[in-house]
């Protein structure tokens, strides 16, 4: 087994991890954070495929990946105001209970 | 053409203006209305008076002079209707008498109706009356006498329901419209006839009238249905609007029932002037009626049915005039009768003769309904000749009129101007050609007027007052102190109910009125026929021997002879013993029960027409209703029944067919689009699980796919 494998199957388990926590957990907040593990999770997939694909001296995967992670954090910065929002006019950050566009 | 001729309009329109303005016053105005209306008679007397001195400058000649003036009033096809007023002996005749006549009336009005909170409408409609008197007397076109004739008929029917807080007033007040509407819808048609054949309504017009020459030659010379002349025709269908207004035979009904009106208007339009209007009309056209321009009496059809319903007329009503009780409904009959003897006049002597009787009884008539009205006044409104009696005592000036009144009815010779005018038709009567019978007929009305008048005097002012005096209440003393009378004038006023009489006001016009009923008679002897050459044209001369002539000498002894039984007979059976109580019966009813019956219940002539008429009118209505609510009203309700079945088929259609496909379309687009919503419930989650489930379906598809 290549240490490629090794890295796609811990990826393959971040994203089923995240997209779990993403699906199941109540709370916006947990959703929110099952989304950035499964974000990561892309993450070390560039990483690797990077590390151990034909050009590993050209910076294009770390590149990817840091403007990735920029993106993820505007993301979660944009998400978690959302929720504040949410919460201060819902009294709560059930999303099972937040079915409306409309308040 | 001189002053009066052109402004012989301003005799109607003065009390038409007062009318106008009287009727814009209040109720609490009441001299105002009094005096503008009493002053606007006293204008159209001034009036009358300068017209009468004209046509008297112009008369003579051996014609009858005649002025008119006619102005066009408006435009119809090519043709222009004109209309204009004529001045001729029997308008200015007739027009001082309404005036003279009206005048006392109004001033005795005031006097009369001073109780009467309508004071200011009364006299309002007095005017109106006054003007359209004055209006068909002067018109000189038979239009224009047709609207002032039907104006009168108006007025008359306001006066009669002058009191219409009385059922029986304004009953009767409908019954002489009603009545009266029968005669006029006759009249009309003969306005229409006329105006079809003649092609002019204007009386006198240059030669062009329907009442000259050319006129009548040319109206004599048709012939319509059966042979009769086309005049006749026309003067016939005339003349029912003359019974109808005058109360002959049949169309008498209305004019007793109008006695429900105040006395003046008794006195004024039921005695005086409106009723004569039918006489007037038949002597206005009395071209048409002879069928000879000249209107010389001859045996025409026309003037053989104003003669006829003119006899039978004086002799019916004179029968009725000796059973009744009312004062007022036995000069209402005699009244009748009294019409009926001018009618007669005209038939058989012409216009001098008729309207002689006219202008005699225009005053003394008028004399003895404001007399009755004074009795009534004093008596406090008893109108029951059988609850009166000894009010010679009471009402010394009353009485003294009273009786110059019923003299001058009753024709007692020389003295009284009914004795002359009456002469004057049982003459013109026993010389008439045809038969003998309306002759005979005029002596018995003549006899039966005497008679009732003699029964009516003695029952009124003679015996003992047959109602108890007792002590005067407070009402009878107000009611004493408002009409005028002071106390000291009324010996009996502490007794209750005791007579007394009427003031001033109203015993002035009766002393005027019995003057003139003395000294009319003068005017119209055979010695100095005055009236008659005035009225004829024909030249005047004192004729010392026209007494002596055999059939003159024959006639003035006749009626010299039949007054005397008439009144004879009236004593013996009224005055020998007084009646001494209300209560006691008739002396008639006593001799002959059922004849007294008959006489009392006036021939059954209303129960007759309410039999045959109203009766009949209302089996028809009866007939009509039956119709309505079962043929009309099932028509209707079939097509109702038809209509609501057609919507029902239409509802069924509509719910089971329309609305229920609509409804199930409807329902299942609804129920998919439920189904579907539930799709994005927008529950965030549920779509990511979707996406998973989608995810990893495409995954294991994929990862299949590669495999093989």
């Amino acid at each position: 087994m290549t240490p490629l494998s090794g890295y796609l199957i811990l990826s393959a388990m971040l994203f089923a991890i995240g997209l779990a926590g993403a699906l199941i957990r109540r709370n916006a907040i947990m959703v929110l954070v099952g989304i950035e593990v499964m974000l990561n999770a892309a993450n070390l997939n560039f990483i690797a495929f990077w590390r151990y694909g034909h050009n590993p001296q050209a910076l294009t995967g770390v590149m990817f990946v840091i403007f990735s992670i920029a993106v993820a954090a505007a993301e979660a910065a944009v998400g978690l105001a959302l929720i504040i929002s949410i919460y201060r006019h819902y009294k709560t950050t059930d999303v099972e209970k937040i079915n409306s566009m409309k308040g | 053409m001189n002053w009066i001729v052109q402004h012989l309009w301003l005799i109607p329109a003065l009390p038409l203006l007062a009318a106008g303005l009287t009727a814009l016053a209040k109720q609490r105005h009441r001299k105002f209305a009094a005096s503008l209306s009493i002053g606007s008679m006293i204008g159209s007397l001034i009036l009358s008076c300068l017209a009468f001195k004209d046509a008297l400058q112009h008369s003579g000649a051996g014609e009858v002079s005649r002025q008119y003036l006619n102005f066009k009033w408006f435009q119809f096809g090519d043709q222009w209707l004109k209309l204009g007023w004529v001045l001729d002996p029997l308008t200015a005749v007739m027009l001082a008498m309404v005036c003279f006549v009206g005048l006392l009336i109004f001033i005795y009005s005031v006097g009369y109706m001073s109780h009467d909170e309508n004071f200011t409408r009364f006299f309002c409609f007095l005017s109106l009356f006054a003007a359209a008197m004055l209006g068909v007397v002067i018109a000189n076109n038979l239009l224009l006498l047709f609207i002032c004739w039907e104006l009168v008929g108006l007025t008359s029917y306001l006066l009669i329901g002058f009191w219409y807080h009385k059922p029986s007033a304004a009953a009767a007040a409908k019954k002489a419209f009603i009545t009266t509407r029968v005669g006029d819808l006759a009249f009309l048609l003969g306005i229409a006839w006329l105006y079809s054949q003649a092609g002019t309504l204007t009386f006198y017009d240059h030669g062009q009238g329907c009442l000259e020459k050319d006129g009548i030659t040319k109206l004599v010379a048709q012939a319509t249905a059966g042979g009769m002349a086309v005049s006749t025709g026309i003067a016939l269908l005339i003349f029912c609007g003359a019974i109808g207004k005058s109360g002959q035979m049949p169309l008498h009904v209305w004019l007793p029932d109008a006695m429900e009106g105040p006395a003046p208007v008794s006195a004024l339009i039921h005695a005086a002037t409106m009723v004569a209007a039918g006489v007037f009309l038949v002597a206005r056209v009395y071209p048409l009626m002879s069928g000879s321009p000249g209107g010389i009496p001859s045996g025409t059809a026309a003037l053989q049915v104003v003669t006829w319903v003119g006899a039978i007329t004086a002799v019916f009503a004179a029968t009725i005039a000796v059973a009744q009780t009312d004062i007022k409904r036995i000069l209402a009959y005699s009244t009748v009768s009294q019409l009926g003897f001018m009618m007669l006049g005209l038939g058989v002597g012409g216009i001098a003769v008729g309207m002689f009787h006219l202008i005699t009884h225009a005053f003394f008539k008028a004399l003895l309904f404001m007399g009755a009205g004074s009795v009534i006044h004093g008596c406090h409104d008893e109108q029951d000749i059988r609850r009166m009696g000894g009010l010679r005592k009471f009402m010394p000036l009353t009485f003294a009129t009273y009786a110059v009144g019923m003299m001058a009815l009753s024709g007692v010779p020389i003295l009284f101007s009914g004795f002359w005018s009456k002469d004057e038709i049982l003459h013109s009567a026993h010389a008439w050609k045809i038969s003998h019978w309306p002759f005979y007929l005029a002596v018995f009305g003549a006899l039966l007027t005497a008679f009732y008048m003699t029964r009516q005097v003695l029952l009124v002012f003679f015996g003992d007052y047959r109602i108890a005096l007792g002590r005067i209440t407070r009402t009878e003393q107000y009611s004493l102190e408002h009409a005028g009378v002071p106390a000291e004038e009324h010996p009996q006023s502490e007794l209750a109910g005791a007579p007394h009489e009427s003031p001033p006001s109203m015993t002035g016009p009766l002393v005027v009125l019995a003057v003139c009923s003395v000294i009319l008679g003068f005017i119209g002897t055979p010695l100095w026929p005055w009236f008659q050459s005035f009225l004829t044209g024909e030249h005047l001369r004192f004729d010392g021997h026209a007494l002596a002539k055999p059939d003159v000498l024959f006639t003035m002894i006749l009626s010299v002879v039949v007054v005397t039984i008439g009144v004879g007979l009236g004593y013996w059976l009224y005055g020998r013993k007084p009646v001494a109580t209300a209560e006691e019966a008739d002396v008639l009813e006593a001799i002959q029960p059922e004849v007294f019956t008959l006489l009392r219940r006036k021939y059954y002539f209303d129960e007759a027409y309410d039999w045959a008429f109203v009766g009949l009118n209302r089996w028809w209505a009866k007939a009509c209703d039956w119709l309505d609510s079962w043929v009309w009203n099932g028509l209707v309700q079939l097509c109702a029944y038809v209509v609501v079945g057609i919507s029902w088929v239409n509802r069924v259609i509509d719910e089971y067919v329309v609305n229920l496909s609509f409804d199930e379309v409807c329902r299942r687009v609804a129920g998919g689009g439920n189904l579907l919503s539930r799709l994005q419930d927008g529950r965030v989650q549920r779509y990511l699980r979707i996406i998973g489930i989608a995810l990893t379906g495409l995954v294991l598809v994929l990862i299949w796919g590669c495999r093989s």
